[in-house]
């Protein structure tokens, strides 16, 4: 089971392969659309890097409440 | 040449192409003879027909980051480039829409064509889907796959408000697309338009399909002797890949800003054959016809055409039909004319090839150079012309025209016209 600051990097790095932003601006508090660059395509392919990078199943209805980071992991982390 | 509002004018050029990653260096392949045509040493490559075509001498890749390349069809991603160097060229420095722009973002348009679109894109989501899955087809296929979809980034990179487009014909496109985008300035629909043609077609679907239809060179053996138009042995055309892209501009917008002007964008002729949906119409009539509905619509001069990029794919019979219709239509002028075969060198970028020809159409009279032919060894007697072979020619002092042509499949013909200022 991963820790939170595993799931944090790993997904700070899907972001930076899929929106180019420097992994260490991908924090808790950030904005996927607001702050990293990540329109509602991008997004999709975050999930779907997420879900093979932690063995998780993200349903297309709660990616819409994925709004940070936070959110992220916290549903990773709850669902892993 | 008069400043108006309706006269237009070249005032920036861009290409990325099997020559080079940017207009010079296209340009020094060019006039130098260079042959951009390769084996292809993809294993996929190995046991089809035709194992060579034209790569473009840079990975796009190499220029465009990668958080970008995975969201654009290798085509928009060759326009992007060609665009940025041409909108860079012209002495734009930001997009339209940005603070301090030089240009009304509602009075600029970008018109970029190919000939297939996102081929390569379909064709590698449908092998993700089949052995992936549903989950991993790529969100971005649809904008990435769509014929439209170079102009529509081009158009966002610049903050084309007037109108983006995509006229699609085939191997005319590309040349199509300018003709379109010269007509947008002359009825005042902008003041600034972008405008070319890119494609990115090879993948073994495209080539064995083309090769099928007896229409590519199998000259594996001889990669760089394969292109070979108006050459006795031609058997049929390579495929290249890449873009040029153009900015045209009204004579009076660039005037204002005290823009550099490579040559007015005199005008285009148009006609389709009504004849057949691949094969060229053998006496060149059709061709005659676009010609004709040039020197009819525009104040070109025949008198004044001294070079023309053909469209000379390689192939058997279009290669004799252009030159059949030039004759037919200009008659003794012909003899005056310095015809360039530059796919002998760049393959045939499909609609990409008006955007790249036309940029060096342009820039030979620029330079008053027109490229040589490569691989004419032997010339077809049926080729009654002026063919540039050997070296770069010079061309004359003064005022002078130049041409360039594309044909495509479906029977559309394109004949676009430039002229020196002086």
């Amino acid at each position: 089971m991963a820790t939170k600051d595993e799931v944090l990097s790993g997904l700070a790095e899907i972001v930076n392969e899929i929106a180019g932003i420097p992994a260490e601006d991908v924090e808790l508090d950030k904005s996927f659309t607001d702050d990293l660059d990540v329109d509602s395509l991008s997004m999709v392919e975050v999930v779907v890097a997420a879900e093979e990078r932690f063995g998780v199943k993200i349903p297309d209805d709660e990616v819409k409440n994925l709004k940070t980071v936070g959110d992220a992991v916290d549903f990773i982390l709850a669902n892993s | 040449m008069t400043n108006d509002s309706r006269t237009v004018v070249v005032t920036g050029i861009g290409a990325f192409t099997p020559l080079g990653g940017d207009a010079a260096s296209t340009w020094e392949g060019l006039v130098n003879g260079r042959s951009g045509v390769r084996l292809l040493e993809e294993e996929w490559a190995t046991d089809i027909p035709v194992r060579i075509a034209a790569r473009t001498a840079v990975e796009p890749g190499d220029v465009i980051p990668k958080h970008q390349t995975r969201r654009l069809d290798r085509s928009a991603q060759f326009a992007l480039i060609a665009a940025r160097e041409a909108w860079a060229d012209a002495g734009f420095e930001t997009a339209a829409t940005a603070p301090g722009s030089t240009v009304d973002p509602d009075r600029l348009g970008a018109v970029v064509a190919s000939g297939i679109g996102g081929v390569t894109t379909l064709l590698d989501q449908y092998d993700v889907l089949k052995e992936k899955g549903v989950r991993s087809v790529s969100p971005h296929t649809v904008p990435m796959l769509m014929p439209n979809s170079p102009a529509a980034n081009v158009g966002l990179e610049i903050g084309a408000r007037a109108g983006v487009h995509t006229p699609v014909s085939a191997c005319a496109s590309g040349a199509e697309a300018i003709g379109y985008a010269i007509e947008m300035i002359r009825t005042g629909r902008a003041d600034v338009v972008v405008a070319g043609g890119t494609e990115a077609a090879i993948h073994p679907l495209p080539i064995v399909a083309f090769s099928n239809m007896m229409a590519m060179s199998k000259n594996n053996e001889h990669p760089q002797a394969a292109s070979r138009p108006y050459d006795k042995a031609r058997d049929g055309f390579v495929l290249g890949e890449g873009a040029g892209v153009i900015v045209l501009e009204s004579a009076a917008h660039a005037a204002a800003r005290g823009a550099k002007v490579y040559c007015e964008a005199v005008g285009q002729g148009l006609s389709s054959d009504a004849h057949h949906i691949a094969q060229p119409e053998p006496t060149g009539a059709g061709i005659a016809r676009a010609l004709t509905h040039l020197f009819e619509s525009t104040d070109l001069d025949k008198a004044e055409v001294v070079h023309l990029n053909a469209h000379a794919t390689s192939t058997p019979q279009g290669d004799v039909a252009e030159i059949k219709a030039l004759r037919k239509e200009l008659g003794d002028h012909v003899d005056h004319i310095a015809i360039s075969a530059t796919k002998s060198m760049t393959g045939h970028l499909l609609g990409g090839a008006g955007g790249i020809e036309t940029v060096a159409t342009v820039l030979a009279l620029h330079h008053r150079q027109a490229p040589p032919t490569l691989n004419v060894d032997d010339l077809d007697p049926e080729v009654d012309a002026d063919i540039v072979t050997g070296e770069a020619r010079k061309l004359p002092e003064g005022r002078i025209a130049a041409l360039n042509n594309s044909f495509g499949f479906g029977g559309h013909n394109v004949v676009l016209a430039f002229r020196t200022t002086d």
